[in-house]
């Protein structure tokens, strides 16, 4: 039965996210920008074609390894205005900050911010800061929007993935999602698992200098590889054929996922992009990927199908088939 | 057998082949009775690649699925309490009780509660909460039990006040013999769950064979080891030889863990206890002796399982039952599913209608 209230699960990227965002947000908002639901906006009608989009950022605990709100903050936005194509160049950034939060660790954010924009070459160029009564947030939630000039004049897009495109991944999956939940829940033990958050704008601007012809870009974040290939698959109606055993994932992250009841392709990803285009294109969008520092465990992991459209079919290790679904809601850690 | 102990799915080929000899295109019915085996099932595709001969049917191995609505009520009615916190697996979470409200809906609403990945966690909630009451919901089969029953003792020997546990625990041998007893559908053997059986060892299982003559195999949890249990099974099943086997070892002993089993015995004592679909089972659930009343909520707080009407449509008894497959229930992925799940086998990512609705869909595919 449907609650009259919202639940966390909303917020996990997955089919209850998409849910609210219908049934709620769309339902008032919709418009035929608005509509395309892909991870950032076009704006064909102001001058060069402009690319932006925002993202709020929420994290317990604001800090752990490979990053913190901070660096999500940039890299987020940055490369959700990359995924559509674009350059991202000016960034706007907003701060509800909780009343008692130690100065220092606003200082670290904003520090980890600059350098993050620094890297990605962005500029924030304004914000705003309200402060709340305790209680009234966690510690620290950061908006950032971000706006950027179309790279091609046939940018990539959710809904344009073709029978027989090539599909591959620019590293491995679900490195922040576990490292996020293990420094949540403060499992020492597994110390060796790090973030991946990273800005994508340069690889993304070889990419699309590299090769004539991209279909589709997409950051798999909340929901992970598995819920993204399916937005892919519903909004191009096409089908999606991957091999497990081509999907990199680390062993730390396989041995995480294992003990805490998890799995690697439904977790987060901060620093990585599924990217599909044309076969003929996919070694040369490999050795790209490859030669850059955020992608040298780029892989290609499978194609598009026009057999069952909307679905995503994975090939287990031992050679069996099953579908691979979009997550449901947040991910639980199991009883056993 | 001869394997190249480094290609898994040549490995797995090579045990297919062996099954289906050994079965000769004789039917094989056979049960698992542990979510981890549900969910390895269908993850490595395993259940895509089984001979048509066999019929996999996942019985009541989910700790989450065997909840009884009456159990969920109980756990909301606790949560409604002031000053307490529940301290719970969070898989429980968003199992829904008789009028589809779950623990989710009441953190929602407010309620207190804290997911926790261990027992001994909601010990620390304990000591940074000495104003509230923690309430761990113990719900599991005998592989959590005992890891439950050490943190009563650590919570006595710390002299912590602000401490207790709802034990649902269940045991899963009892349920075995209801099956069979029962004999709601036919079965030609059991895949033993490997996590409880490190606990309890082969010799509870003895039953099956010598009073049903049915054969069952403990298995891990990986493709080739279900496959080598299974081949182990039907082996047994065709030289209608029943027996109960380890095909295991390398984690579970004959014996199983007599440490364990102490501890589980110095804290808890087998109660009747209600299963979800199947009722009430003689024996067959874990209630905390009196010694340790003090850490027991249903005496600190007088809980008792409130009478619920059951839910209207809703199969997991069958499922459970072994007598539907999921995908069988009316309600399957058109009013259950796994966002709005009206039974417990969908809610759990170890219970059969979530596996089935996860990794084959509402429709196969073909």
């Amino acid at each position: 039965m449907a609650s009259a209230y919202v639940l966390l699960d909303a917020g996990s990227g997955g089919l209850a996210s998409q849910r609210l965002i219908s049934s709620c947000f769309q339902k008032h908002f919709g418009n035929p920008i608005l509509d395309v639901l892909d991870d950032a906006a076009l704006l064909n009608d102001l001058g060069p074609s402009l690319a932006v989009s925002t993202d709020s950022y929420t994290v317990t605990p604001l800090f752990f390894p490979g990053g913190s709100i901070g660096t999500l903050a940039i890299h987020g936005t940055v490369n959700d205005v990359s995924m559509l194509g674009a350059a991202p160049k000016y960034l706007t950034a907003s701060f509800i900050l909780e009343e008692g939060l130690p100065l220092s660790d606003l200082e670290l954010v904003v520090s980890d911010m600059a350098k993050a924009c620094r890297e990605a070459s962005v500029l924030i160029v304004t914000g705003d800061t309200k402060v709340v009564p305790k209680g009234g947030c966690d510690k620290i939630f950061i908006n950032t929007t971000g706006i950027g000039t179309l790279l091609v004049d046939n940018p990539p897009s959710g809904h344009k993935a073709q029978d027989g495109d090539v599909i591959l991944v620019s590293g491995a999956m679900g490195d922040h999602g576990l490292t996020v939940m293990a420094s949540r829940e403060d499992l020492s033990f597994m110390s060796d698992v790090r973030s991946d958050s990273a800005p994508l704008n340069g690889l993304v601007s070889k990419l699309l200098t590299g090769c004539a012809s991209v279909h589709v870009l997409r950051d798999p974040t909340r929901g992970g590889l598995a819920t993204t290939l399916n937005e892919i698959a519903l909004q191009s109606n096409v089908g999606i054929e991957i091999e497990e055993k081509l999907v990199p994932v680390h062993e730390s992250v396989l041995s995480g996922c294992s003990f805490m009841g998890l799995d690697p392709l439904y977790l987060a990803n901060e620093g990585k992009c599924i990217c599909i285009l044309p076969e003929h294109l996919a070694k040369t969008a490999l050795d790209i990927m490859r030669s850059d520092l955020v992608g040298q465990e780029a892989a290609i992991i499978g194609r598009v199908t026009l057999n069952h459209p909307g679905k995503v079919i994975l090939t287990t290790p031992i050679g069996g088939t099953r579908i691979l679904g979009m997550l449901e809601g947040a991910q639980l850690p199991r009883i056993c | 057998m001869d394997l190249n102990l480094t290609d898994d799915r040549a490995i797995c080929q090579k045990l297919l082949k062996s099954l289906t000899e050994i079965l000769d295109n004789r039917p094989l019915r056979f049960m698992e009775v542990c979510g981890t085996h549900t969910v390895s099932i269908f993850q490595s595709g395993l259940r895509s690649l089984l001979p048509s001969n066999i019929t996999h049917l996942s019985g009541p191995g989910c700790p989450v699925c065997v909840t009884h609505d009456a159990e969920i009520a109980a756990c909301l009615n606790l949560v409604s309490l002031k000053d307490v916190i529940i301290a719970t697996f969070g898989d429980l979470l968003r199992v829904p009780g008789p009028d589809g409200q779950s623990l989710k809906h009441a953190r929602a609403q407010g309620g207190q509660i804290a997911i926790v990945y261990s027992p001994l966690e909601a010990l620390t909630l304990a000591a940074n909460n000495p104003a509230k009451t923690i309430v761990f919901l113990g719900i599991g089969f005998e592989t959590t039990a005992p890891t439950v029953a050490a943190t009563i003792l650590k919570a006595k020997e710390a002299s912590l006040s602000n401490f207790c546990v709802f034990s649902l625990h269940k045991l899963v041998p009892p349920v075995l013999r209801t099956l069979m007893d029962q004999a709601y559908t036919a079965l030609d053997g059991f895949l033993l769950p490997g996590h409880v059986s490190t606990i309890i060892g082969l010799e509870p299982y003895a039953f099956l064979a010598s009073q049903y003559h049915v054969p069952g195999v403990v298995g891990g949890f990986t493709a080739q080891e279900i496959l080598l249990a299974l081949c182990q099974l039907a082996s047994a099943f065709v030289a209608q030889k029943p027996s109960i086997t380890n095909a295991y070892p390398k984690a579970v002993a004959n014996l199983g863990n007599p440490k364990a089993r102490q501890l589980m015995a110095e804290v808890f004592e087998p109660r009747d206890a209600l299963w979800r679909g199947l009722g009430q089972i003689p024996a067959s659930g874990l209630g905390i002796r009196s010694q340790y009343a003090q850490f027991d909520a249903v005496q600190r707080f007088d809980l008792k399982l409130p009478k619920v009407p059951s839910i209207p449509g809703c199969k997991c008894g069958d499922v459970l039952k072994g007598v539907i497959a999921p995908k069988d229930c009316p309600l399957f992925g058109r009013k259950c599913t796994p966002q709005n799940p009206v039974g417990p086998c969908m809610v759990s990512t170890e219970g059969s209608c979530a596996a089935w609705f996860k990794y084959v869909g509402v429709e196969e595919h073909g």
